[in-house]
């Protein structure tokens, strides 16, 4: 449990290095904009309008909202699941990303994904994956592609606390570090692995010490506080960019809801979760942005207009886009879908 | 019935193990092609691989294209994933075919999902080449698990039986926009040279090969399997049994047309292939043929394939089908 500062979720040594007042701007538009996307998914799945497994990001609004300022355009990442926050942070429009959820053609996927595999190449959000901790060697690929390209951008992964469990994690840490990759690898550690806490599954929960292990630079930072993550996150994507290696980022937060969008939560300890509530990222982030006047309360409250709208829009396009025709049932099996045509017709 | 049709640029041949056949498949298409990359263990020199596949390549085209990597099965897929997403041509060395359950999630679920789960917008053209058939090493260095990919739609699964396949094969799979699994048998690496041409040389996956033709009975196999069937169609003959063979090549896709074609004119037909017999590949071909040839047999398809047991270390125990095997199941299979 990250302990709770006097100030909120802001750290009072943060305030001469923040974003400028527009970045800051941007980061309270998306945050809003994933909580109130967040919370309609999980509305819509509770009321069965919405057939899909949802993993809400509620808790994570500041780490995606930094994610969001300190990656370029040309910058990459890959996502899991729980992947909301980071598609908006990235610049994945929200209508494909809920037509996607909708199963519906004008998603991500065609439909075809699901929640679970958003995909936009445009602005390189390249993959996500249903499965934990399989997205860090894939990051690797990528950061190796990166390096070998030889121009400067950077590969982000994102995956919670419970990958750092599986081996994939450790094998990706390791040849990150040994061949010195620009890979970013942010660990939103939400202090629980499905529904088992952090320390029912691990001896050792310090989680960036076990990075630090594998040879790369480890930091942790409290991923409640949106300012003080940016500066991590900023810092990380430079070491990264100049070529010196990856960077494992450890954002600790907590998980202010369940496991998926219908799960029962009950077992979470009440003390722990209404502390956490206490530090919920969006309205301290807002109470600090209006305390500071880095951003008035009629901006704030624009905003959140500009969120809500975005959010309504998002939600009726993906509900009114079309649902794929059979024909889709065959198509990209393969590039060239021939052989699987020829071969269920023969089936059928 | 004619071959399949071979493209071949560069003039002449040599005689090539199927190993040094596709070294000069790597070295020819790394050189065409900057965006290959080579990642497995041990694969750079001087080892060059454990079976020698990439010897001299790191040499030739610089450790940063062929890339030894930790013993990490997993991310050594997962690595191709990546680098195929940015656009490269990776091929992933897995050193034994048992091996890739270490990568099955890779493999699995994101290389032969990932065109279909983004709609065609992410499709991760991977190479994965493994080696198998070794006794030498017990029960976890040989087992054929082809079926285990044939079953999951998404990944092409190639298995050649000669040097110049070796090579016009995995040529075809480094140029593939699919993901590939290309199955190297180790009874084939170095044991028979061959022509194979020197220059570019290119197989279409896809494409069954008539090895031999024949009225009576049809022969189909592939990969180690195909110089035991040729043996025993050779004593067939000296039998008065015409038996025709069919060397698939790729199992996915499978060339059922040349198949039902000479089941058709053969009406009769026997599957055979090291791959344990149980749910086997050659299941799943027998079933087609009688689905869409079930007038047209004179006798139910046979199947022959490995025993249902783990590879035994010992050379005096072995499941596989033997020349002997085939003939007798043929003979029978004639009186019918």
């Amino acid at each position: 449990m990250v302990s709770e500062s006097a100030a909120g979720s802001i750290s009072a040594s943060v305030i001469d290095d923040h974003p400028e007042p527009a970045a800051l701007e941007r980061m309270y538009r998306l945050m809003v904009t994933t909580m109130l996307a967040d919370g309609k998914a999980q509305a819509e799945a509770k009321a069965g309008r919405l057939q899909a497994a949802f993993y809400p990001i509620r808790g994570m609004e500041g780490v995606c909202a930094a994610i969001g300022e300190v990656l370029r355009r040309t910058d990459q990442i890959v996502s899991t699941y729980r992947n909301l926050g980071d598609a908006l942070a990235k610049g994945v429009p929200l209508r494909s990303i809920m037509a996607e959820l909708y199963g519906r053609l004008d998603g991500t996927s065609r439909g075809k994904g699901g929640p679970m595999h958003l995909h936009d190449t445009s602005v390189g959000f390249m993959a996500t994956t249903g499965i934990v901790g399989s997205g860090l060697p894939i990051a690797v690929g990528l950061g190796l592609a990166a390096q070998l390209d030889g121009d400067d951008r950077v590969v982000m992964v994102t995956f919670g606390d419970g990958a750092t469990s599986i081996g994939t994690t450790h094998e990706a840490l390791n040849l990150a570090a040994l061949w010195k990759l620009p890979v970013v690898f942010v660990c939103q550690n939400n202090q629980w692995g499905e529904h088992t806490p952090i320390a029912a599954y691990a001896a050792s929960t310090d989680l960036a010490a076990r990075a630090a292990a594998y040879g790369m630079r480890a930091v942790k930072v409290d991923g409640f506080d949106p300012i003080a993550t940016w500066q991590e996150l900023r810092d990380a994507v430079a070491y990264a960019r100049s070529g010196a290696g990856p960077v494992f980022v450890e954002c600790v937060t907590y998980r202010l809801t369940g496991h998926t969008g219908t799960a029962d939560y009950s077992y979470v300890p009440r003390d722990e979760l209404d502390a956490a509530l206490r530090r919920d990222p969006v309205p301290n982030f807002r109470s600090w942005l209006a305390t500071t006047g880095l951003v008035p309360e009629a901006r704030l409250d624009a905003l959140e207009a500009e969120a809500t709208a975005y959010v309504d829009d998002a939600f009726a396009f993906a509900e009114s886009s079309p649902a794929p025709g059979p024909e889709e049932l065959l198509t990209d099996v393969f590039a060239d879908g021939t052989w699987v045509r020829d071969l269920e017709q023969m089936g059928a | 019935m004619s071959e399949a049709p071979v493209t071949e640029a560069g003039a002449g041949t040599a005689l090539m193990t199927a190993v040094a056949a596709m070294n000069s498949a790597l070295d020819l298409e790394m050189a065409a092609n900057d965006k290959i990359i080579l990642l497995g263990e041990d694969i750079a020199d001087p080892i060059g691989g454990v079976f020698k596949v990439t010897k001299g390549l790191s040499t030739k085209y610089g450790t940063h294209r062929v890339r030894a990597t930790p013993i990490v099965e997993q991310t050594i897929v997962g690595t191709a994933i990546g680098l195929a997403l940015a656009g490269y041509r990776p091929v992933a060395e897995i050193m034994f075919f048992d091996f890739v359950a270490m990568c099955m999630d890779q493999l699995v679920n994101h290389a032969a999902k990932f065109r279909y789960m983004s709609g065609g917008r992410t499709p991760a053209p991977i190479t994965v080449r493994t080696v198998v058939g070794s006794s030498r090493f017990g029960a976890q260095h040989a087992q054929s698990l082809e079926a285990w990919f044939m079953h999951t739609p998404g990944i092409k699964v190639v298995m050649p039986s000669s040097p110049a396949d070796a090579k016009g094969l995995l040529t075809a799979c480094l140029r593939d926009d699919d993901p590939c699994l290309f199955i190297e048998h180790i009874n084939l690496a170095y044991r028979e040279k061959e022509p194979v041409p020197v220059g570019e040389h290119v197989v279409p996956l896809g494409k069954a090969r008539v090895l031999r033709q024949g009225d009576d009975v049809t022969i189909i196999t592939y990969g180690a399997q195909v110089p035991v069937v040729l043996d025993a169609a050779e004593r067939l003959a000296g039998e008065g049994i015409g038996a025709e063979v069919i060397d698939l090549r790729t199992l996915v896709p499978l060339d059922l047309d040349t198949v039902f074609t000479s089941v058709e004119r053969t009406r009769r037909a026997v599957v055979v292939h090291e791959a344990t017999r149980f749910c086997g590949p050659g299941a799943e071909i027998a079933a087609q043929i009688t689905e869409q040839l079930f007038g047209e047999l004179l006798a139910p398809v046979q199947r022959l394939g490995g025993a249902y047991a783990p590879i035994p270390f010992s050379p005096h125990l072995s499941g596989f089908p033997t020349a002997e095997d085939v003939v007798t199941t043929v003979r029978a299979l004639s009186r019918g």
